[in-house]
């Protein structure tokens, strides 16, 4: 083989990377909320179990992010939303299939921190404690899980007086690593992440009353790309199964019946 | 301008900011990058070169590549983080002040390259005239270096400024979007297009176009009159 054959190859490579690297006859581009980021790890492996011949492409950001992306004609085959207003507003506009909107769980928010010397059995009381010089929570403008703590904070009256510690994270994830990393004192984040393999021997967490904020339904829905895709058909039916049920379960969901 | 009739207060509150921000940066590059390239300048030490490739790093480096190392470094959980947290009672993450150290990184080879090549091209004889006529080394810094790189000087300040306008990376990683301390134009431009309002997000990008417009056209302009001088 000449240099010039080589480079021809290469450059093919480049462009088609499918046509090089795999022979996989499906591909299905999944884009999911970031509550979810390490439950879909096993979501995955579980799915790719039963379907090893569909190669999945997973994204990972915040809700309103896909939103917006679908609606300037993302890619994507299933959207696992942190809520289930933007899956309806997909429908509304035709980029999404009706009949497969699918309530797949329903998410719990918890005050985490790492710092040991705070007490979180006082609840979300704690945050008006001068130890707490920043908290964490995800952007309410895009994040279902932000909205919710937002929420959850009026409905204990302490989202005006907050006003001064408040730092938001792009997605929930990002409010996660904040918390973490320890540049803030707390965060309020989805309970599925300090129950993740990751983190779950990372500081201590207080579950905040589910009665403070509305129920985080959560929703997924294939796009109208997807429609025709039998692979996103059996990632949505698999949502539905009894192995992904105890997964969510595992990660501080509840199941919708 | 109807179009900016679209802009509620808090916006206009994150272009107020972006703009502090890009003046603090710009006046503290210049205070480290003249004292810095002229040391380049005459350096014949070998590991200047070391050091001039690292001021140059953040043209080539991702943004995001600094906002982690810096994300790390402010973490009160470490000694840097939880020593200004004694000093301010405040985290350096999710800061004006944060940011400020960000930005100067983030934007130092764009001062200094500049500054750096005015002051190479000045003509050593004119030094050694000053010296000889018995300027002392400081009066022919002030008095004959320093003019003579005064577009070098301009270009380097012009480039800090907008650079640090047009910055993303490094406020995403450390900023945490809070009005009237991090939440810059370009934050709140990605923030408002998100939300699909589109016609603010419209606004501001169309501001910062011409902001940056403005700027490069000033930046040729100082470099034009040179090559005429010349």
């Amino acid at each position: 083989m000449t240099r010039k054959h080589l480079l021809c190859l290469l450059l093919t490579a480049c462009i088609f990377p499918s046509f090089a690297l795999s022979q996989t006859t499906e591909t299905l581009s999944l884009a999911a909320a970031s509550d979810l980021v390490y439950c879909l790890e096993e979501l995955n492996a579980e799915f790719q179990n039963a379907h090893p011949a569909i190669a999945l492409k997973t994204s990972v950001g915040s809700s309103g992010n896909f939103f917006a992306q679908i609606q300037n004609g993302a890619p994507f085959d299933i959207f696992l939303s942190a809520d289930v207003k933007y899956p309806q507003e997909l429908i509304k506009a035709g980029l999404a299939d009706s009949s497969s909107l699918t309530l797949y769980a329903i998410g719990r928010i918890v005050l985490w921190t790492i710092n040991p010397d705070l007490d979180l059995t006082r609840g979300l009381q704690i945050l008006r404690d001068a130890r707490v010089k920043k908290l964490a929570i995800a952007n309410p403008a895009h994040a279902p899980y932000g909205r919710a703590a937002q929420a959850a904070l009026e409905h204990h009256q302490m989202w005006a007086e907050l006003q001064k510690k408040i730092v938001l994270g792009e997605n929930i994830a990002q409010t996660a690593q904040f918390v973490e990393t320890g540049n803030v004192d707390a965060g309020i984040v989805a309970l599925a992440l300090p129950l993740s393999p990751k983190l779950k021997n990372t500081g201590k967490f207080f579950e905040i009353p589910e009665t403070s904020y509305p129920r985080l339904e959560q929703a997924a829905v294939l796009t109208k790309k997807g429609k025709n895709n039998p692979a996103a058909k059996a990632y949505l039916q698999f949502l539905r199964s009894d192995k992904a049920r105890s997964i969510f379960d595992r990660y501080g969901f509840r199941l919708p019946k | 301008m109807q179009i900016l009739g679209n802009l509620s207060p808090e916006l206009w509150e994150s272009l107020w900011l972006t703009l502090r921000l890009a003046f603090v940066v710009m006046l503290l590059l210049l205070a480290v990058s003249i004292p810095l390239a002229y040391w380049l300048s005459r350096s014949k030490w070998r590991g200047a070169v070391v050091l001039e490739t690292l001021v140059s790093l953040p043209i080539v480096l991702p943004p995001t590549v600094i906002g982690f190392y810096l994300l790390m470094l402010f973490s009160p959980q470490r000694p840097l983080g939880a020593f200004w947290l004694k000093l301010t009672g405040e985290t350096l993450t999710f800061s004006f002040e944060g940011l400020v150290v960000g930005s100067v990184i983030y934007s130092l080879p764009y001062a200094v390259q500049p500054i750096l090549s005015a002051f190479k091209s000045v003509n050593r004889e004119l030094i050694d005239v000053a010296l000889t006529l018995g300027a002392t080394r400081a009066q022919s810094f002030w008095r004959v270096m320093l003019p003579l790189s005064a577009r070098g000087l301009g270009v380097g300040a012009i480039l800090g400024f907008a650079h640090t306008l047009g910055e993303f990376g490094v406020v995403v990683m450390l900023g945490g979007s809070i009005p009237g301390k991090t939440k810059v134009a370009s934050i709140a431009l990605y923030d408002e297009a998100q939300k699909l309002n589109y016609d603010t997000a419209h606004a501001f990008a169309l501001i910062l176009l011409l902001l940056s417009f403005v700027m490069l056209l000033a930046m040729t302009l100082v470099q034009r009159k040179i090559s005429q001088d010349r």
